[in-house]
């Protein structure tokens, strides 16, 4: 195996287009090296990005977008007070994922390009309209996060692709999102269903803009329109809130395995909805929850 | 394999060491350095029994790689004494008798320092789900909770 630690991003799209076999990106390491020391990828290519400058930074631009280094983890942004207030169900989401000594390597991009349908901070990434700066051996390009998942384990990225930096939109105001997984236990587990709403208000309470974000209950983590329009307009009444429980639970096609059975997914996908929902609303009604 | 030349801190010394480029930072302090104080319980960052501290941040050192350390303040259970002076959470995990057959142990002690550093007065909770990547399959962790809420306590007492 090879080992490279490229100092720009043109140079690690560069080495991986160049390289033959398999190539995988070192950031946080908390899934590559698992599989790598599990022999289940044996990678001939080994490319480390952290010694790019700026990897590790969380920035504020004066407009209120944010963008996160590819090798920030959860740790940094967990302590990271401003966009914790900015976005709370991103940082909790991403903050629920394994243990400590996990949440100081694993970042955003690892978890959205390993792939897996239950990755807890993907739905909150693609309900709070997360882009990419992808590099590639031509150029830059950008991509929303929901497009980057195909299917469990792959990504739309092409050989020679590097994700460069992760950029989280500006919050607003009379805004907020939330991040709710269900597990059989309190911690350290993995999401039998995951679901992400971001809302936005007018001054009357009514809400004016909405993403609904389902995981682990189809093969890639799905963003649910008609979740997002049961909402929109509604000052999430009972009645809204069961439409809002409806279309989730419509939009689901899970499999049954030892975490949940599919009618188990597909009813707590219903109800988790709800409840990220009203947590959504109350954060964009400017209460601390 | 072509090795990697890698220049490093461990406990606040300076060192270097060649290694493969699969070799885990694990690898490298318990084969090449001979600091066995990190165990591998597991070796897929599960259990925490390889917990250090790079640049000051938990990680399990089983899921860094050896090459990774190039530049970096690695920190180990064998620096938390100073000399024959143990700290005081090893104090304490004696005197509560926290630990049973010990291949936890390194491991929880690295891991609640760092939790004592960032925040010197935890909830039991806090300290519960800190600890929550630390498996210790004999003392039913009561003995590890209270021994480090009572560490805590009296570091707060003492400063």
């Amino acid at each position: 195996m090879q080992y490279h630690r490229p100092t720009s991003f043109n140079e690690a799209a560069a080495l991986a287009n160049q390289a033959t076999g398999e190539t995988r990106f070192l950031a946080g390491g908390t899934d590559v090296l698992v599989q790598l020391r599990a022999d289940i990828v044996t990678p001939d290519t080994l490319i480390d990005i952290k010694s790019i400058p700026g990897v590790g930074d969380i920035s504020q631009a004066p407009d209120g977008s944010w963008t996160i280094g590819i090798a920030v983890p959860g740790a940094e942004m967990r302590e990271h007070v401003q966009l914790g207030q900015d976005w709370p169900g991103l940082v909790e989401a991403m903050d629920l994922i394994g243990s400590t000594q996990v949440q100081g390597r694993a970042t955003l991009v690892g978890n959205l390009c390993n792939g897996s349908p239950a990755a807890d901070s993907v739905p909150a990434m693609v309900a709070a309209g997360v882009e990419l700066s992808v590099t590639g051996p031509t150029g830059n390009r950008r991509i929303a996060a929901v497009d980057v998942p195909v299917a469990p384990g792959r990504t739309s990225l092409a050989k020679g692709e590097v994700v460069s930096a992760v950029h989280v939109p500006a919050r607003g105001t009379n805004a907020g999102d939330a991040y709710l997984r269900f597990i059989p236990r309190t911690e350290m587990d993995i999401a039998v269903v995951g679901c992400a709403v971001n809302l936005s208000l007018d001054t009357e309470g009514t809400v004016t803009a909405a993403r609904v974000a389902l995981g682990a209950v189809a093969p890639t983590v799905l963003l649910v329109e008609d979740a997002a329009n049961a909402l929109i307009g509604s000052s999430l009444d009972d009645k809204a809130l069961d439409r809002l429980a409806s279309a989730a639970s419509a939009a689901c096609n899970p499999i049954s395995d030892k975490r949940g059975t599919v009618e188990f997914r597909t009813h707590v996908a219903g109800v988790l909805a709800k409840r990220t929902a009203k947590i959504a609303y109350a954060r964009a009604q400017g209460e601390n929850t | 394999m072509k090795k990697i030349h890698v220049t490093t801190t461990v406990n606040d010394d300076n060192v270097e060491f060649l290694c493969d480029p699969r070799e885990t930072l694990l690898d490298v302090l318990r084969d090449r350095l001979n600091l066995t104080g990190a165990k591998e319980g597991c070796g897929t960052g599960d259990c925490g029994a390889c917990s250090v501290t790079v640049d000051g941040r938990l990680v399990c050192s089983c899921l860094v790689l050896g090459a990774e350390a190039e530049g970096k303040k690695i920190a180990t259970v064998e620096g938390i004494a100073k000399g024959e002076e143990l700290h005081p959470l090893q104090h304490k995990f004696i005197e509560y008798a926290a630990l049973q057959c010990g291949i936890c142990t390194p491991g929880i002690l690295v891991a609640a320092k760092s939790l004592l550093e960032k925040n010197p007065d935890p909830t039991e909770t806090e300290v519960r789900y800190w600890l929550a990547g630390n498996l210790c399959r004999c003392t039913g962790y009561d003995k590890i909770i209270r021994a480090v809420m009572d560490t805590a306590a009296d570091m707060r007492e003492a400063s």
